[in-house]
């Protein structure tokens, strides 16, 4: 370190002022404005949304009561009552939807990562994935409406789980595919080393390996799909009654909560609060959950 | 699977039948890679069975309107006259608004949580409130608006009207509560955690050399944001507003709930209007076959528009991968 030259005790050396003051005054004050600009963008997205879970929480609570998962939701007029028909429903039209979405995802996933890596088709599968998961969630609901619903010549709660699965669909592709790649070449290479076939270093291998991550991309998708109310208003459509026939109409959260919300009474609209307050609970803790794994996963 | 081939080989005592393991193995392997292939092309060809369905639907309402249907400002059951004018109009106008918004407040969202303004223990559940938002589900966000927000941003709307009144898109007469303002302002809460997240991950995989080098060159943090950080990064900002764009446009019950379902086309934003996928949501229900019909056109309409968004938003984030690797 004695290659520095001593500068101490020359006067014709200046030390450069390289704190904070040495910049200009303008340039200072540009800075300390934009900071605080992107401090107000901040707030401009936290505000609504700890206003939004304080309105919910606040009006859905009163009513967190047994009879709100197990009663059907009163005559107009009238109080107390509940949304249990639209709990089943909900889960009838995800359980449905689950069922197309997660086995043929995951098994296109497989070819993704396992097989087809870096080919033509994968890349085409996979450009084609991301669009659909831009495809407004309307136009699923469309699809299955012309597909399944016109054919059939009646709303029921099969069409409704095609439309959320064709919903899910590209979410199970693209975040199973994204757990399989996460699994290291390594351990492919060592089974295949042992003499495993390529099924079997994938069924005893891979899949094992990436299952907690792939879990976690199924229950994202569930819940998202949840939350999802346009690509069921004219597949499931709507059932004021118990029901679990998947041939017939049912009703579900997100449909009761468009349907309650717009009309005039208030005990429905008091349980269109509750049941948002039960989304936004679903929502919570799986995205809660998605998030602790993906934090275990990166230590 | 293979265990019974090996309890096979342990009981009978006999010599290693490998050529018999081998075929079966290899069957079942080639079995495997087919139906996973065939998958994956059923998955992507999902996407073109959705248009092609769609398109199906809505073919005798586009045979019987033709491209008058754009143009077309009637929607009226009785007569069987359709035309979704007013709902693109509507479309384009809340999608604009929320993109005013929300590209600026999801930019400033993205720097404050990239840099260091702030420490950790306040940035890291700031990320996590901005993912929540991403997954609330819409039909919340519009019940959420027509009983809390109507109610609160009414004097706000009744202040522009009187104050600036004189400008077209904030006249008209008594603002309403349902209007297209609204419906902006709500997909702005909904698109701006898109751009700052993309935007953020953009940020973060540019090469810490570039704002090394900048920070070295004597510019302060700020500089070094807006000459560099901004215009290096542009290319993942604008894919990150495509898709956000992409979002606001799809968007159903937001809209449905929230923007009136006003057959007309308004100069004021502070009127009620309609939207493409408050249309498609509010009409379905009772419509009839020609109706339906019309109705599977103007979702053939949206879905041009945003596959349009989306496709270009794809191709922008490869071709920027491809200059990243």
């Amino acid at each position: 370190m004695g290659s520095i030259p001593d500068t101490t005790n020359d006067p014709s050396f200046e030390v450069p002022d390289l704190t904070s003051k040495a910049i200009s005054g303008n340039r200072a004050i540009f800075g300390k404005v934009l900071t605080v600009i992107s401090g107000i963008c901040v707030a401009l997205l936290i505000v609504p949304l700890l206003l939004l879970l304080i309105n919910i929480f606040d009006k859905g609570l009163s009513r967190m009561t047994p009879e709100l998962f197990t009663e059907l939701p009163p005559p107009p007029g009238l109080t107390e009552g509940g949304i249990g028909h639209a709990i089943i429903g909900s889960i009838m039209t995800l359980a449905i939807g689950a069922a197309v979405s997660f086995p043929f995802g995951v098994l296109a996933a497989i070819y993704l990562a396992e097989f087809g890596r870096g080919t033509r088709i994968a890349y085409l599968v996979k450009f084609s994935a991301n669009v659909l998961t831009g495809v407004p969630a309307i136009l699923c609901g469309l699809f299955a409406y012309s597909v399944v619903v016109i054919p059939l010549g009646y709303f029921s709660a099969f069409s409704g789980g095609i439309a959320l699965g064709v919903l899910m669909l590209p979410i199970v592709i693209r975040s199973t595919e994204e757990s399989l790649l996460l699994v290291p070449l390594e351990m492919r290479q060592a089974a295949i080393g042992i003499g495993a076939t390529r099924f079997q270093t994938i069924m005893k291998i891979t899949l094992p390996a990436a299952l907690p991550a792939i879990v976690t991309g199924l229950v994202l998708a569930l819940a998202r799909a949840a939350g999802e109310a346009a690509p069921l208003l004219f597949t499931a459509f709507n059932n004021s009654f118990w029901s679990t026939d998947p041939r017939g109409p049912i009703a579900t959260l997100p449909v009761l909560i468009y349907f309650f919300s717009i009309i005039p009474y208030k005990a429905q609209q008091e349980l269109a609060w509750a049941a948002a307050l039960v989304l936004i609970v679903i929502v919570l803790i799986s995205s809660l959950l998605g998030r602790m794994f993906i934090r275990s996963k990166r230590i | 699977m293979t265990s019974g081939t090996d309890r096979d080989f342990a009981s009978s005592g006999k010599s290693l039948d490998i050529y018999k393991r081998a075929s079966t193995a290899r069957i079942l392997d080639l079995g495997f890679w087919g139906l996973t292939l065939s998958l994956a092309l059923g998955g992507g060809a999902v996407l073109i069975w959705i248009i092609f369905q769609t398109a199906i639907a809505g073919w005798p309402a586009m045979q019987l309107f033709g491209l008058g249907f754009l143009f077309t400002s009637s929607w009226d059951p009785v007569n069987n006259i359709y035309g979704v004018l007013p709902q693109i109009y509507g479309t384009l106008v809340t999608t604009a608004i929320a993109l005013i918004v929300a590209i600026p407040v999801g930019i400033g969202t993205a720097v404050f949580l990239t840099e260091d303004f702030a420490p950790k223990f306040i940035r890291t559940p700031i990320a996590f409130a901005i993912e929540l938002i991403v997954a609330i589900p819409s039909v919340v966000l519009g019940i959420w608006g027509i009983f809390v927000l109507i109610p609160t941003l009414r004097p706000f709307f009744r202040f522009l009207n009187s104050s600036l009144g004189w400008l077209p898109f904030f006249g008209g007469g008594a603002p309403r509560g349902n209007n297209l303002f609204l419906v902006g302002l709500v997909l702005a809460l909904m698109i701006t955690p898109v751009i700052a997240s993309l935007t953020r991950s953009t940020f973060e995989v540019l090469p810490s050399e570039l704002r090394q080098g900048s920070l070295a060159l004597g510019a302060t943090r700020w500089e070094t944001i807006v000459r560099v950080m901004i215009p290096a990064g542009l290319s993942g900002i604008i894919s990150s507003i495509m898709l956000a764009m992409g979002r606001a446009m799809g968007e159903t019950m937001v809209a449905a709930m929230l923007v009136g379902n006003a057959n007309r086309i308004n100069a004021s934003i502070l009127q009620p209007g309609s939207t493409i996928t408050g249309l498609i949501a509010s009409q379905f229900g009772e419509a009839g076959r020609t109706q339906v019909a019309a109705l599977m056109y103007a979702g053939v309409v949206l879905m041009i528009l945003s596959l349009l968004v989306n496709i270009f938003a794809e191709l922008i984030i490869r071709r920027y991968q491809n200059i990243e690797r």
